[in-house]
């Protein structure tokens, strides 16, 4: 990635100049296949936001792809148990780079307001999370907000999944690596 | 598809299929261990759990009101019958009573539950045989009613929204301007799915006669709701034991002939209209008055009375810090669920926090009977008869 | 909990069948309730079910009740409704920690098929050993679990989990949320 390419010297305006990544990173940002990974009640908000009222094709993620091989963007809707968590992880695994990870509701970001002997205390305590929506489970809206976050994430950063860090994490790993 | 008849000795070597728990069919969390003999299912092994999230225990660690928002996320398709189920069991242990106009608006934001509930399943049962377009369709509807439940509580799904001796705010008036034209545009819904499906041999195929059981059977597995009725018994709990206003209002109990996904199908289906009946009656009925009756026992007191007296700021003191404590004692409550029998067991031992709070799962029963219902079919009708029982996570392991 | 001024027909008809099973009956918020002793438990659990003025055909709920320090220790709740004659009654039969047979229970699935799945569960969360089930293993949690988790001395925090967890990170910068570290920026391209 990063190639430049040379602008050719035509003056007319009939072409334009790019990065490669640039272009790359737009396609992906509005192709993105999606596994959901709905569990419990934010599975029915999923379902709401992918059905036609809020529509989420318009954001470029409409088909839902229940192969983890085919698709770019894993969504965990809902609460991950100790039981689901070798699951979702093999799941993760699964799926090709680039790939990405949203945490959909508050369960999968923090466990949510079930502290106990079953629940995961987050999703990215088993696998690295790209976008967190909160909301106990989060409107239709917040679902596409956090859609579009993680757009601007792909393209401002490009394939992250690739390295499987996420991005709030790194930092730290730059400061480590500077040490 | 009906069942097989063919002599399993001419079958293939068996093979052994697992389905889930990631699984598009499998609503997330149920897994199938399936063995094959060609393509007909001998032996099936359910396994669940992939959503047990503790609501017992929460419940034992949390205050008897804490606890309202928990029962929100037990069958999350129609949140708002667990919160009366479970406010119910509460209001009978402290020997509460509700007002009639909060128990009217109970009864109508209940039944706008189920019909959500109901148009769910009849529209996922549609989509895993092949019909996206119904599935669109009822969830738009759906959206109708939870716009209208939102005017009301303010959430679209997790409503938190009875309290012990009434409701949390009355109905506004906006709710009763939009009620009848959101009303009608969900009938509209409903007429375009029978003329979608009732005679649509594709749907009719996958559906009749398979994962078929018994009246008898049925009982023995100790099936309620929808499931129970489909195979011809009339048991419905607002009928046979009324709770809140049922016994005022008029509605019918639809009932099957067979006990097979269709009639599963027809039953919801029908069940829809009545509980429409049941809310426009209601709404006619419902009257003037408060929508919850105090008592210090239960519930906070009322602010003036915080802000004003220290009698009044001790109290909230105590029910905040310690949560309201009921007489010692343990009840059951039922009501009629989405699913069927939704009840709460509560053990009191006259602290804060329940000393146990056990929920019966309607839907626990029906994955239980589902290698009776598989056994014999072919593979693809897995998917039928999985979507016909509708299986709510949430509810199911808690 | 005062004793009712007449027995309702329910308990009487079970003492008249097995006089002494019933070891103590309430009626506190109109729901009829007896204990039994564990002895007679399958008993009378087969009455309930086959006798005709009482045909309890449903069984609606099986769970237990853990009361730590005291003795029985657990007990476990059945409710059963007949669907025929209207009627619900709530059986409790105390499982004792100590002893030979300790905690344990016979089994009712061979009266209700309904009853498999919840002793399943009644094991899972309290350890209750149902004999004679045809397949008593852990239901809603895994194989590698250890304890059960709604017996009053399991501690709610106490997680087993079953793939190495990441580690949480102590701080969040939430200033930096959008990485305007300088190093970062210069690998934006817009």
């Amino acid at each position: 990635m990063g190639v430049k390419t040379k602008a050719p010297a035509i003056e007319q305006g009939a072409f334009f100049t790019t990065r490669l990544d640039a272009v790359l990173n737009w396609a992906r940002k509005y192709s993105l296949f999606q596994y959901p990974f709905a569990t419990a009640c934010c599975g029915m908000e999923f379902m709401a936001t992918a059905a036609s009222h809020y529509d989420q094709a318009r954001f470029g993620a409409e088909i839902p792809r229940f192969s983890p091989r085919q698709s770019d963007v894993l969504w965990v809707a809902g609460t991950i148990n100790h039981k689901m968590a070798p699951i979702v992880k093999r799941v993760h695994e699964q799926m090709a780079h680039p790939k990405w990870v949203i945490a959909f509701g508050a369960c999968a970001s923090s466990g949510g307001f079930y502290q106990n002997y079953a629940v995961v205390q987050g999703l990215d305590r088993v696998i690295p999370v790209d976008v967190y929506i909160g909301g106990c489970p989060p409107r239709p809206e917040a679902v596409l907000d956090g859609l579009i976050a993680l757009q601007d994430l792909i393209q401002t950063r490009g394939p992250t999944g690739h390295t499987g860090i996420n991005p709030r994490q790194t930092k730290e790993v730059l400061l480590l690596s500077r040490q | 598809m009906k069942r097989s008849n063919l002599p399993l000795e001419f079958g293939a070597e068996p093979m052994d299929i697992e389905i889930g728990p990631s699984h598009p069919a499998m609503h997330g969390i149920t897994r199938l261990s399936t063995r094959l003999d060609g393509e007909v299912v001998t032996a099936v092994e359910v396994e669940i759990g992939y959503l047990h999230r503790g609501f017992e225990k929460e419940c034992e660690n949390s205050t008897y009101v804490q606890v309202i928002p928990y029962t929100d996320r037990l069958n999350y398709v129609s949140p708002i019958l667990n919160n009366i189920g479970y406010s119910l069991a509460v209001e009978k242990l402290f020997g509460l009573d509700v007002p009639k106009r909060a128990q009217y608006a109970r009864v109508i934001l209940g039944e706008l539950s189920r019909i959500s509930d109901h148009l769910t399943c009849n529209g996922a049962m549609g989509m895993e045989v092949g019909a996206m377009t119904v599935f669109l369709w009822y969830v738009k509807a759906r959206e109708y009613l939870w716009e209208l439940t939102e005017e009301v509580t303010g959430a679209r799904l997790t409503h938190n929204w009875t309290r012990f001796g009434g409701n949390a705010n009355d109905l506004p008036d906006t709710f009763f301007d939009m009620l009848e034209e959101r009303l009608k545009k969900v009938e509209a819904v409903l007429e375009e799915g029978v003329k979608m499906l009732f005679k649509n041999k594709i749907f009719l195929d996958r559906v009749k006669d398979v994962g078929v059981l018994s009246r008898e059977r049925a009982i023995e597995y100790g099936f309620t709701g929808p499931m129970l009725r489909a195979t011809g018994e009339p048991y419905d709990l607002r009928r046979a034991e009324p709770y809140l206003v049922y016994n005022e209002l008029d509605f019918e109990i639809p009932v099957g002939t067979v006990g097979d996904s269709y009639d599963r199908f027809l039953v919801r289906h029908e069940e829809m209209l009545q509980s429409i009946s049941i809310i426009r009656q209601a709404v006619a009925k419902i009257p003037k008055g408060g929508h919850y009756q105090h008592d210090r026992r239960a519930w906070l007191p009322d602010k003036t009375e915080v802000y004003g007296s220290i009698e009044g700021l001790i109290d909230h003191f105590k029910v905040i810090m310690e949560g309201s404590t009921p007489p010692k004692g343990e009840v059951y409550q039922a009501i009629e669920g989405g699913n069927g029998e939704l009840g709460f067991y509560l053990v009191s031992d006259g602290t804060g926090k329940p000393y146990k709070c056990r929920v019966r799962p309607p839907c626990f029963n029906f994955v239980s009977a589902l290698p009776e219902m598989l056994i014999g079919h072919y593979v693809g009708d897995i998917v039928p008869i999985y979507g016909s029982i509708n299986m709510i996570g949430g509810e199911l392991e808690r | 909990m005062t004793a009712p001024a007449e027995t309702p027909p329910i308990t009487a008809r079970v003492e008249e069948k097995f006089p002494g099973a019933v070891t103590a009956s309430h009626q506190q918020f109109g729901d009829e309730t007896i204990t039994v002793a564990k002895d007679q438990y399958l008993a009378v659990m087969t009455l309930l079910r086959n006798d005709p003025t009482l045909k309890f055909n449903l069984m609606v709920d099986l769970s237990a009740v853990d009361f730590l320090g005291q003795s029985p220790r657990f007990q476990v709740v059945v409710h059963l409704k007949s669907l025929s004659l209207g009627h619900r009654l709530r059986v409790k039969v105390g499982v004792g920690e100590d002893g030979p047979e300790a905690c344990t229970l016979p089994t009712i699935s061979k009266l209700w098929v309904a009853a498999d799945w919840y002793e399943r569960e009644c094991f899972d969360m309290y350890g209750i050993r149902f004999q004679g089930h045809p397949n008593l293993k852990r239901l809603l949690l895994y194989e590698s679990f250890v304890g059960h988790p709604l017996r009053k001395d399991y501690d709610i925090h106490l997680q087993q989990p079953r793939v190495e967890l990441r580690p949480v990170r102590e701080r969040y910068d939430y200033q930096n949320r959008n990485l305007t570290d300088p190093s970062e920026t210069e690998r934006r391209p817009l």
